[in-house]
């Protein structure tokens, strides 16, 4: 506290949070030292309040800047991330830079994971005052703001992804709609029924595939892959990776007579999910959108083996192009939507439940093929030798999902999902039915009502976690079965339970390769690795990095309903931003003292947002302040000391360690 | 060749010798040079762990303390409850620093000491396959074991809990199989091959070892095995020596030999069956071993020893009594 401070006016507000705070930290005695000892430093008023962020709360600070002259705030309340704004705003109507106003967080860093309210309260008091001596060296800021581009990139086009775009479109603005598939629509065009109206998922999808293609605001660009995203919010520039589908699209007319004749078959690992075949060129179904089969090159005899080319010798148009070589384009627009979906959990990593070793052990998604009247067996629930109809079928839920071995989170749609099989099993084929469940969770709009529906039709439900599928029989009559063995936690027994199929729900995983695409588009996964809202519950789709939203599943699991609404939802924030036609941005920044930069670079592969370039000519680093999101990683690193933050000073950061550490047992007498 | 440290065990000195001079036979042309540890002692098997943790953990302590001023990292352990005492012991101490400590104030009193995770504890089969390959092996076999049909047991103790992801899958493991594919011998389809073969509840709950047995033996006849092949000496135990109680207890006739897997190595590699054990198990091996042309001689063959009655008598053991004793007790009392 020796260096020569500013005189300040500072006003320091304390919250209750209702209890969330005062629960743990004396909050009087937080606000007596503010005024008690504090006032040395600055401290003219010190109140507490129950919550400061309602209206009266609010009131209390704006009445005080302007009736006591206060030239700088602190509040001491929840995490800035909640409510910096908030009160940054407060300070703005009563005419002070909100850029004077500090938040200290007293409830995500103090009464929320401490026990001990006594030292709560200390701590509590340390940090308001770093808050306080910080504060002091703070300095007005100005924002920047920037224009909009009217464009949108919607990347992934499942139903989360067709629908955001599609409501991008309606409103007449242009939207980049981005697949890595050949054929948009996602996992949803591969399931027969959708829960729990039994609708066909076929007959809801494809209309909305059908109008995202032949969207005249719409540019569809599937096969293809965003590789590169530079720029800000309001002005994002995009490289996508067109990969070859090996044929002219302006001349194909996706007769599929190519498809017809090619004579590769091979299983289907994609659309199929394994139990069906596709050829060498091909489209994932009769429906895909855009209609033009793609040549899977290693699997095509003339790309393999250098002979064959009967899809070019039978195409009615000449189309067909082994030449063609994958294209880049970049992209201008204002906003990204980020809707890249899930992967499915790889039941053969639960080895006690026999997938991959026993033939009868299904996955839901090879079922959900299998139930599909266009799917490989054309609908017939059947076993592995293709014709054999089960009578007794067993579904397992939570297959990868709740598991503390695999993925410890909920896949939502399980339940549901197994309750849909089971309807279909016992329509289709009169079979029993054994559900193996942990816990039934039907909470949504007339799922339980389904539930209700599929007991009364007789399905047996066993409540329990199976321990093992297995075909070793331990008696005669377990001969050839496959035997179920579980706990009934509902009558406290054992049983083995014999079935001729089993069905696992297999839950839903991250993109394997989500991190990568958060860090191309700069944003975070949580520990799961499902992509980070900004706020959970009152931002689901937005994200840390202004201008980029996410949509469905590649947030958590979730249902067709709630990606539907959440590709609305972002849609709805897209055209919010394009409507106002510019956006402020946090003057938070850092820059680059030129004068002492030596141009070492260390920066410049740093920075999260490529917000920093090299100069050449002068050999000093420059950083961009409208792509710069001031998160401060440059300013650490830098070993000459050679760039300082507005917002996050030298002497700001060193000011707020300062009080941190002043003894704040002083004053409790 | 490459240094080992050797920790045999108590049971590779009785019933699973044929595990000892298998393995004594197989380790010079596979270049495994083992060490074994000076005054060992026993790990204290499944029981001692249930009972009472600290000295059970001591006394596997005592063990890794005399082997880790060895000088060499891998302690190779055959024996399966023995592996995994040894991993357990190694892991916990660490897990646990409290235990560590007061296991290390027993060991103190023998001036010993260890620091856990000093040592790799590894089995047997698992330095076979990684250590020395099962090219290496393959280029070994003089005597391919084409013909045989066997039943890879592993049993339960060596895939779990797998502290340091040593082994393929808990439930599945596929080392087995791969080893004895690599000699030639035709691997069945074998569902139980992780599964418990009832351990020392042949003390306490018999019939619940026997059903255990059953099971193993069933599943491998219906897969037209001809011999099971087991890496651990109490599995060893259990389906040879309990399997005439297990007839005797269902009324089926099974006979399955069983044998551990350095024996069928040794074969392969082309020594003779008298050298490798092969004689000393109860439910013998001729019929199977005939399948490949191998013919055990007599003299192998291990006759019934006799007790050797010196000094006094033997109290009995306790038993159950009778249910007539029970009655004149009974009626002793009205």
């Amino acid at each position: 506290m020796s260096k020569q401070k500013k005189p300040a006016k500072i006003g320091v507000y304390v919250c209750h949070c209702g209890t969330n705070i005062s629960h743990t930290v004396d909050v009087e005695k937080v606000r007596e030292w503010a005024s008690k000892s504090l006032d040395g430093e600055g401290v003219v008023i010190a109140r507490d309040y129950k919550f400061m962020c309602s209206s009266p709360g609010q009131e209390l600070i704006e009445n005080d800047i302007k009736e006591l002259g206060l030239d700088r705030v602190v509040v001491a309340a929840c995490s800035p991330h909640l409510h910096e704004l908030t009160f940054r705003n407060a300070s703005k109507r009563a005419g002070l830079n909100p850029y004077l106003t500090e938040l200290a967080s007293i409830r995500e860093q103090v009464s929320w994971v401490h026990t001990d309210k006594e030292a709560a309260t200390e701590k509590a008091k340390a940090v308001v005052t770093g808050a306080v001596e910080r504060v002091i060296e703070n300095e007005p800021l100005e924002e920047l703001k920037v224009s909009i581009h009217p464009d949108t990139l919607v990347v992934g086009g499942g139903i989360a992804g067709i629908q955001a775009a599609l409501e991008i479109a309606n409103a007449g603005k242009k939207v980049w709609l981005v697949e890595r598939e050949a054929s948009i629509g996602g996992h949803m065009a591969q399931f027969d029924k959708t829960f729990p109206t039994l609708d066909c998922a076929a007959c809801i999808l494809t209309p909305r595939m059908f109008e995202a293609g032949n969207h005249p605001n719409i540019e569809l660009m599937t096969w293809s892959e965003v590789t590169n995203v530079a720029g800000y919010v309001g002005n994002f520039s995009v490289t996508i990776k067109k990969k070859p589908r090996y044929l002219k699209e302006e001349l194909c007319t996706g007769c599929r007579i190519c498809v017809e004749k090619c004579p590769k078959k091979i299983v289907d690992q994609g659309y199929e999910a394994g139990i069906g075949y596709r050829k060498a060129i091909y489209t994932s179904s009769a429906q895909a959108v855009p209609k033009y089969p793609v040549i899977d090159t290693e699997n095509c005899n003339f790309f393999q083996k250098g002979a064959c080319k009967i899809c070019e010798k039978s195409c009615p148009t000449n189309a067909i192009d082994y030449e063609q070589k994958e294209a880049f384009l970049t992209v201008e627009v204002g906003n990204i939507i980020l809707a890249t979906g899930y992967d499915l959990f790889d039941a053969r990593k639960v080895s006690n439940y026999g997938y991959g070793r026993l033939p009868n052990v299904f996955t839901s998604i090879e079922f959900e093929r299998m139930c599909n009247a266009a799917g490989p067996t054309s609908g017939d629930i059947v076993l592995r030798d293709g014709k054999t109809t089960p009578k007794t079928v067993g579904i397992i839920h939570c297959v990868g999902s709740r598991d503390r071995n695999y993925n410890n989170y909920c896949s939502n749609i399980c339940c549901m999902q197994s309750l849909k099989f089971a309807h279909l099993v016992k329509e289709r084929t009169g079979a029993t039915v054994y559900d193996f469940y942990i816990d039934m969770r039907t909470p949504m709009k007339a799922y339980d009502e389904f539930y209700q529906r599929v007991l009364e039709e007789g399905t047996l439900f066993v409540r329990g976690k199976v321990a093992q599928v297995t075909d070793a029989a331990r008696k005669a009559s377990e001969e050839g079965k496959l035997m179920v063995q579980v706990e009934d936690t509902l009558i406290g027994k054992q049983r083995r339970i014999p079935v001729d199929m089993v069905i696992l729900s297999i839950g839903m995983e991250p993109r394997h390769d989500a991190k990568e695409t958060g860090k191309l588009f700069g944003i975070g996964c949580s520990a799961n690795g499902w992509f980070t809202e900004k706020h959970t519950k009152l931002d689901p789709i937005s994200t840390m990095t202004e201008g980029i939203f996410i949509a469905g599943t590649a947030t958590g699991p979730k249902d067709i309903p709630t990606s539907v609404a959440q590709g609305s939802a972002a849609a709805a924030r897209v055209l919010n931003m394009i409507m106002r036609g510019e956006v402020t941005l946090e003057p938070i920044k850092a820059s680059v003292y030129q004068g002492q930069c030596s141009g070492c670079r260390i920066c410049n592969s740093l920075c999260p947002f490529n917000a920093i370039t090299f100069l050449e000519d002068r050999k000093v680093s420059e950083i961009n302040p409208a792509l710069c999101q001031g998160c401060g990683t440059c300013v650490a690193a830098c070993p000459a000391g050679a760039i300082s933050g507005t917002g996050f000073s030298n002497d700001q950061i060193l000011a707020q360690i300062d009080g941190l550490l002043m003894d704040v047992t002083l004053a409790d007498a | 060749m490459s240094d080992y440290i050797f920790y045999p065990g108590c049971a590779m000195e009785s019933n699973a010798k044929a595990y000892y001079d298998s393995l004594m036979e197989i380790a010079q042309p596979l270049g495994i040079n083992l060490q074994e540890i000076d005054d060992w002692n026993c790990c204290g098997a499944t029981e001692y762990v249930g009972i009472n943790l600290i000295p059970a953990y001591s006394l596997i302590a005592r063990n890794l303390a005399l082997a880790a001023k060895m000088g060499h990292k891998t302690i190779i352990s055959p024996c399966s409850a023995c592996y995994l005492n040894l991993a357990k012991a190694d892991y916990y101490m660490a897990e646990r620093p409290s235990l560590g400590e007061k296991v290390n104030e027993a060991l103190a009193a023998g001036d010993l000491q260890y620091t856990p995770g000093s040592l790799d504890i590894r089995h047997l089969l698992d330095v076979l396959i990684n250590d020395i390959g099962l090219d290496k092996l393959k280029e070994k076999v003089v005597r391919p074991l084409k013909g045989l049909k066997v039943a890879p047991y592993m049993g339960c103790m060596v895939p779990r809990p797998d502290y340091h992801n040593r082994w393929s899958d808990a439930e599945h493991p596929t080392e087995l199989f791969d080893v004895l594919k690599a000699i030639g011998a035709e691997v069945v389809d074998f569902p139980g091959a992780a599964t418990c073969c009832g351990g020392h509840m042949t003390q306490i709950g018999p019939e619940t070892a026997y059903e255990l047995i059953r099971r193993l033996i069933s599943s491998a006849e219906k897969s037209k095995a001809d011999i099971m092949v087991t890496v651990c000496p109490m599995c060893q135990l259990n389906v040879d020596a309990y399997q005439g109680e297990t007839n005797s207890h269902f009324g089926t006739n099974y006979n399955m030999p069983i044998v551990f897997f350095s024996q069928l190595v040794g074969l392969a590699l082309g020594f003779p069956p008298e050298k490798l054990g092969f004689g000393s198990e109860v439910t013998s091996t001729e019929k199977a071993l005939a399948q490949i042309g191998v013919d055990i001689p007599e003299s192998a063959i291990a006759e019934g020893k006799k007790r050797q009655q010196e000094g006094l008598p033997m109290p009995l053991c306790m038993r159950k009594t009778t249910t007539s004793e029970s009655k004149h007790a009974e009626e002793a009392k009205a």
